[in-house]
């Protein structure tokens, strides 16, 4: 099996897509000459011109609103944020155009645009371009948001995400652009907005997704040394959200933790909690734990910014802890 | 026919201006009737924007557009949608949120679109539908179909910094896109000298490489010439910005009885009435009163209709409330009382 980059297996998603519709252009800062920030779209310009992979001004509102109009229009555009912590500026065409048009005019259109753009921490990237923002997205009714953890992933999730009817915001974690895997891209596909058990157990269920997957994936090795079993649940999809997976887990095993990169307050892992609390509540044996950020900017320390997130460390004290 | 002069504008034909009328004077009655269902209690929204004043604005620039130009427009846009075309039953259904609307009653006054139409949508939030024109343009000028996209706004979003990043990339990409400010010179009720320095709208879209111009709103020919000059450079690839300078009648909503303008200021500003000065300058060349008189009986019977038709019009129904979230076939969202009783039964495990 050939081994491929998680940003080459993003870049291959795109040629693969744009090659089979005509329709689809990549639109931001620095795609086309530069390649992108973090390489994903380098090299494209040379089979797909210009006109496909198009290179704006540092103008992150009309990107977006940009994109949302050529959607509009028929076809289908890849805006590209550099960084995710850019997503507030875009919250006017982002929050209130793309995800609301469909619903406001009745019906009559959909936004089909793909917004890429990456978050997390990891290269000591400072307050402002490091954040884990997904909270925002997948608070606003309208939007698909996907968060590939796999090189696999982020292939087949992007290639779908070039396909679905309605804007997904696709948001890659910038730790994991150089990370490889052997993989086998002819093989079919998993379902869009199936969430992925990684790991079967018996003592307690984790659900996540991005990056954090991995170090969870590393804790529940760690944790079986101890002779803990846990299943790990990455939910690929954040919106649409696979609850049927997570509740047919739990109910099995009675024990379930959250771990989010986001911060705590508010965040996505709050989202779960409560979801798995009510709807799991018989099941329960202990409290839903939140592992997620700390309500704090990330520093550019690394050992500060490190620590501000989850690590395999903190998942498997907790996980201890929960099971004590 | 009585003489010509410049101000009282004419070389063209009576036609022409007869047609022209004819739209102002039904944008005009539309809009009282509106402000009449509102008033009344019967529309459903809470607000309602009206562009009285504006009339020459919305037919003037839809007069240059042809079919399969697209456009966005604002809060105050109910205007535009009808020179351009508009339904007016089911216009004005959507604005009393019924079935029947263009939108089945979920957008209302200021979310109104229609694809059929070029319509890609009003917009509520100021300056908010302006970029969806520059990606209209591009796809336009990527499949060299001939459209041209226009943005309507009004002077509000002369101060919103989307407009100039639009603006910069429809110039850096020569792209068919045009930009109208209509500048009633109220951004609700701040007055334009209050929100900018600078009040020559047009040279800020000239320094950005546009075709700019500004045009007093008072005679509609006017307005016409240069929206034909700034919508044939924009198809020739040369986007284009055009301000028409107007009065906004009443006040920022229906309710609002504008205490922030003085009694002078209004006298002068509804002095310009664009709807009254093309009809002056008909007479004047010669049409008479009835033939007009008979254009507005029969206007004002279409709208009386309109209202009939708006009133009768069914509530959309309850279910339809979780539809076109995401598209037909995907998973609609989950009902809350749906959710608390799926979690309270027991009998589901």
């Amino acid at each position: 099996m050939p081994k491929l980059a998680y940003r080459d297996a993003l870049k291959q998603a795109l040629i693969d897509s744009m090659r089979e519709d005509p329709d689809i252009f990549v639109i931001g800062e620095e795609v086309g000459r530069y390649g992108g920030a973090y390489g994903v779209t380098k090299g494209m310009i040379e089979e797909f011109g210009a006109e496909r992979l198009i290179d704006t001004p540092i103008s992150e509102p009309s990107i977006v609103g940009t994109a949302v109009g050529a959607a509009m229009a028929g076809m289908r555009p890849v805006a590209e944020l550099m960084y995710v912590d850019f997503i507030g500026m875009t919250m006017d065409q982002l929050c209130n155009q793309a995800a609301k048009i469909r619903y406001m005019f009745g019906g009559q259109i959909g936004v089909p645009m793909v917004l890429r753009t990456q978050g997390g921490t990891g290269r000591s990237a400072g307050a402002q371009h490091s954040q884990s923002l997904e909270a925002y997205v997948m608070h606003t009714p309208g939007l698909r948001l996907a968060m590939p953890a796999t090189v696999y992933d982020a292939y087949h999730l992007l290639r779908q995400a070039l396909t679905q009817p309605d804007p997904v915001v696709f948001i890659e974690h910038k730790s994991l652009y150089a990370m490889t895997e052997d993989v086998d891209l002819t093989l079919p596909p998993p379902e869009w907005g199936k969430a992925v058990v990684r790991r079967q157990g018996k003592d307690l269920v984790i659900v996540t997704y991005s990056r954090q997957v991995h170090y969870v994936m590393q804790a529940a090795e760690e944790l079986s040394k101890v002779g803990i079993e846990v299943t790990v649940i990455d939910l690929r999809t954040l919106n649409p959200l696979d609850f049927d997976t997570i509740r047919a887990e739990v109910e099995k095993v009675g024990k379930a933790m959250v771990v989010s990169e986001g911060v705590m307050t508010s965040g996505v892992a709050a989202e779960l909690s409560a979801r798995i609390t009510e709807e799991c509540f018989d099941f329960l044996e202990e409290p839903v734990i939140r592992v997620a950020g700390e309500d704090i900017p990330i520093s550019v320390s690394i050992e500060l910014e490190k620590n501000s997130v989850p690590t395999t460390k903190f998942v498997v004290e907790t996980a201890r802890k929960l099971l004590a | 026919m009585t003489q010509m002069t410049k101000t009282e504008g004419s070389n063209k034909s009576n036609s022409d201006l007869l047609s022209h009328y004819t739209q102002m004077r039904r944008v005009r009655t539309f809009e009282d009737r509106v402000g009449e269902l509102y008033l009344r209690g019967a529309s459903a929204g809470s607000m309602l924007h009206l562009s009285i004043g504006e009339e020459s604005a919305a037919v003037g620039v839809c007069s240059a557009m042809r079919d399969g130009d697209t456009f966005t427009t604002h809060h105050r846009g109910h205007g535009i949608f009808l020179a351009r075309g508009a339904d007016p039953n089911r216009m004005m259904s959507e604005i009393g949120g019924k079935e029947t609307g263009y939108c089945r009653g979920k957008g209302g006054s200021m979310h109104i679109a229609d694809m059929s139409l070029g319509h890609l949508g009003a917009n509520a939030i100021v300056g908010g539908g302006i970029p969806a024109i520059v990606g209209a343009a591009l796809v336009a000028k990527h499949r060299k179909t001939g459209a041209v996209s226009i943005a309507f706004f009004g002077d509000g979003a002369m101060q919103q910094g989307v407009l100039y990043e639009s603006m910069n990339m429809a110039a850096l990409w020569d792209l068919p896109a045009i930009f109208v400010c209509i500048n009633n010179q109220w951004g609700m009720g701040t007055r334009i000298d209050q929100a900018t320095k600078s009040t020559k709208l047009h040279e800020r879209a000239r320094a950005f490489g546009l075709n700019a111009e500004t045009v007093d709103g008072r005679d509609v020919l006017d307005v016409v010439e240069a929206a034909n000059r700034i919508v044939d450079g924009a198809r020739a690839g040369t986007p284009g910005f055009l301000a028409i300078d107007c009065y906004r009648f009443y006040g920022h909503g229906r309710k609002d009885k504008s205490p922030y303008r003085s009694d002078e200021e209004e006298a002068e500003g509804r002095a310009k009435d664009p709807v009254e000065f093309s009809r002056r300058m008909l007479i004047k060349n010669g049409v008479n009163v009835e033939e007009l008189d008979a254009v507005d009986a029969k206007i004002d019977a279409e709208m009386d209709a309109t209202i009939e038709f708006t009133i009768k019009s069914e509530e959309p129904a309850l279910n339809t409330m979780f539809r076109d979230v995401f598209a037909p076939g995907q998973p609609e969202p989950e009902p809350v009382t749906t959710r608390i009783d799926r979690v309270l039964s027991k009998e589901q495990y």
